[in-house]
């Protein structure tokens, strides 16, 4: 009889309870080891820390706790899609893959199995064209709309003439150091500079022979795509020819403390583009260092807080958060699927307003996203590093892109890439 | 003179002074391969993890610091002293004196009399654990390497050649300080095992080590010796390498540039180590300058192979490396 009314009453307290809602989980496909963990740990704790921060300050997503699932890659694309293959099955509502190599073997796969890849700054370009990648995300922006804004950059340092100029660019000798080509080849083509290709080899520890060939052909800027330990070097090697640094400008990924810090004193004036801001004068930090860091909740003992690459993983979790917000809105429900998240993602908006709600006011530029444009707005930055003051100042507003250039790029590289695999690219008009 | 033939005189020099850069690493492979013919897969890691412990010695980082924090909850980081640049490289070289000494004790001395593979195996296993190991000591973060290395375009020789040529040719003085280094480390290497007792000893394993032992060499001794000697080298071109690049986990990457040069050289012959970097090193770098444009750039790794498959397929012990002549 005691036993009955036990379980009467449990039945009872679980029927009052309603379903448990599970946790929301983000795979995280980070690299805290390898040649390039320098990058990718601050990356990794960025993006841990800002879900932390959701659970211990809002208690979570709307109420739901966000759980991140690390997978070690190493940067290593077999690696990348063991992780995926791993993580999968466990709720995963989307996926940040942080190499643009992992990206490539995941759109497939995620695409197939119904699960968003967020892959905002890298990845595939062409993946802006959402009525081709349905499951690829790659907003704010992408190498293509980087290399405009490098060139409208350049344009206004010369007064808007390029006719005569000579421009390299030093690249990794790799699918990612070759994503800009043919963009700053259409720009020569509508501004009239020369434009000068220099690639290094992998890992890019030796380039003599391009700095030589710089020296020599004393080009007007250089321009680099260059990731983990050819950044330092190609900056030092620039400082060794004297090469002007003010007209040395790198990607957002040469454009790290990481990058500009082993050459001290000789790196002042480097230029990068960003498509978030530097530093940690947003109040998001200030709560970040308050309830996960002093808490002794951080993923890493927050000595990255406001450095650039932990900001990004920090961005890249806010716009994750914020599209399982969305989501849940659109579908009236908490506990959201990767199909779901992907809508929500697609919904995504966000506004100045928005971002100083979330106490990051400014932080990265303004964007809608759409069935048809995955991308967003092309919108990015110029930051200068001042050696002496140990930061990256930024020296722009937002520059936007040259869409007239990058739009029929996008378009053709995307339709190609649906011939190739029977993709009958959606009707956006619906 | 034509322009491009001090541009091809500028790049030769310059390959020239990357080849020592490159000699530095493959010293390193050829001391343990010719005392004990184990390929020492660690030596890159070893560079990094020497260039690690002398920035973290010089700028007093408390070692460990990061695991001690997480389990006593402290807030460890830097002892707070900066250590002058020669006293943390005498700590450094004794830092890689231990190390040798334990990796004798604790992985040679257990595999005595073993197939080279199984070391070689063991040299793998050995990388992958001094990474963790270096990581967990020191940390990830990327260092500056700051020991007073002269660093960036030589004025003098620019200023001279330009009076000479009309064009000033660039040589980097850290390439000049490395090519220096490189040749007092040879002298000091070639009189070490020349006319000391030890270096007899050495020599006498690395020509035979069965004869060696029967006449009462320790083959421990001779191991620990020659790693410390490896360790002193790794310290050496993890400084000239950082330099350049700051101490970084990507560092141990640079045994890739090595192995071309061993292919080339031999792996038992230490001029060897050097005629064969400075081969690979003005090779690839007039490669790329006459070849390179005409096929889109980045040969220089695939040259620099490619010279050691040739060489191999005609001279398989190398340029300097023993004749294998085996009796049936």
């Amino acid at each position: 009889m005691k036993l009955t009314r036990i379980a009467a009453a449990a039945a009872a307290a679980l029927v009052m309870a309603g379903p448990a809602l599970a946790e929301l989980v983000f795979p995280s496909l980070s690299y805290r080891t390898g040649p390039y963990a320098a990058n990718g740990i601050p990356f990794a704790d960025g993006y841990a820390d800002y879900f932390t921060l959701l659970n211990e300050r809002d208690g979570g997503i709307n109420g739901v706790k966000a759980k991140v699932v690390e997978c070690e890659t190493g940067y290593n694309t077999q690696k990348g899609v063991e992780c995926y293959e791993a993580t999968k099955g466990q709720g995963s509502l989307v996926y940040e893959p942080l190499s643009t190599g992992i990206t490539y073997q995941l759109i497939p796969k995620a695409s197939a199995d119904g699960i968003p890849i967020h892959s905002g700054g890298y990845g595939r370009t062409s993946a802006k064209n959402g009525r081709v990648f349905k499951w690829v995300f790659n907003y704010p922006v992408n190498y293509w709309d980087g290399a405009s804004i490098a060139i409208k950059h350049i344009l206004d340092q010369e007064g808007g003439d390029l006719k005569g100029k000579k421009i390299a660019l030093l690249y990794h000798n790799s699918a990612y150091g070759k994503e800009p080509i043919r963009t700053l080849q259409k720009l020569a083509e509508k501004y009239g500079y020369e434009l000068m290709l220099l690639p290094v080899d992998h890992p890019g520890q030796e380039q003599k022979s391009q700095w030589l060939q710089i020296r020599r052909a004393k080009p007007d800027y250089v321009l680099m795509w260059g990731w983990g330990i050819m950044n330092p070097v190609a900056i030092q090697e620039a400082a060794n020819i004297n090469f002007p640094m003010d007209h040395f400008i790198g990607i957002w990924w040469s454009g790290s403390e990481n990058d500009v810090k082993p050459a001290g004193m000789k790196a002042d004036g480097y230029k990068a583009l960003s498509f978030h801001m530097p530093g940690d004068d947003f109040p998001v930090f200030k709560d970040i260092r308050k309830y996960v860091v002093d808490a002794g909740k951080a993923a890493g003992n927050g000595e990255y807080v406001g450095t650039v690459l932990y900001n990004r993983g920090v961005y890249a979790a806010m716009l994750a958060a914020e599209a399982a917000k969305k989501a849940m809105e659109i579908h009236g429900t908490k506990d959201i699927t990767p199909a779901m998240m992907r809508d929500g993602m697609e919904a995504l908006e966000m506004t100045s307003e928005r971002m100083a709600a979330l106490g990051l006011p400014n932080f990265g530029p303004e964007f809608k996203v759409t069935c048809a444009n995955h991308g967003g707005n092309g919108l990015g930055i110029v930051q200068q590093w001042d050696a002496k003051a140990g930061k990256w100042k930024v020296i722009s507003d937002w520059i936007e892109s040259d869409k007239s250039v990058i739009d029929p790029l996008i378009e053709e590289d995307s339709m190609a890439y649906a011939k190739e695999n029977g993709i009958t690219p959606r009707d956006c008009k619906e | 003179m034509p322009e491009q033939f001090y541009f091809a005189l500028e790049v030769a020099l310059n390959g020239l002074l990357t080849g020592v850069m490159y000699s530095l690493v493959a010293l390193g492979f050829v001391l343990i391969y010719k005392s004990s013919e184990i390929f020492n897969y660690a030596q890159g890691v070893m560079a990094l993890f020497a260039a690690l412990t002398l920035v973290g010695l010089q700028t007093g980082q408390v070692p460990f610091a990061e695991l001690i924090n997480a389990i006593f909850g402290t807030h460890l980081s830097h002892f707070g002293w900066q250590l002058p640049p020669l006293v943390a490289i005498v700590l450094t070289a004794a830092v890689m004196v231990l190390f040798a000494f334990l990796v004798e004790r604790l992985i040679l001395r257990h595999l005595v009399g073993q197939e080279p593979i199984i070391l070689f195996m063991a040299t793998i296993g050995l990388a992958y654990f001094l990474e963790g190991f270096g990581d967990l000591m020191w940390g990830s973060e990327i260092k500056k390497l700051d020991i007073g290395l002269p660093q960036g375009i030589s004025e003098t020789v620019e200023s001279l050649t330009g009076k000479w040529f009309g064009y000033g040719l660039f040589i980097d003085k850290l390439d000049i300080a490395a090519a220096v280094v490189a040749g007092i480390l040879v002298t000091v290497l070639t009189l070490f095992s020349q006319y000391t007792k030890q270096g007899r000893a050495l020599r006498a394993v690395a020509d035979d080590h069965q004869a060696a032992l029967s006449v009462g060499i320790s083959l421990r001794f001779i191991w620990v010796l020659v790693w410390s000697i490896a360790g002193f080298i790794a310290l050496v071109a993890g400084v000239m390498w950082g330099a350049k690049s700051g101490v970084q986990f990507s560092l141990s990457l640079i045994a890739l540039k090595a192995l071309p040069v061993l292919m080339l050289g031999g792996f038992t012959s230490i001029p060897g180590a050097i005629v064969g970097g400075l081969i690979i090193g003005v090779g690839e770098k007039l490669f790329e300058f006459w070849v390179g444009p005409l096929i889109g750039g980045a040969t220089e790794n695939w040259f620099a192979y490619v010279l050691a498959l040739i060489f191999l397929v005609f001279r398989p012990q190398g340029l300097f490396g023993e004749k294998i002549i085996e009796r049936v």
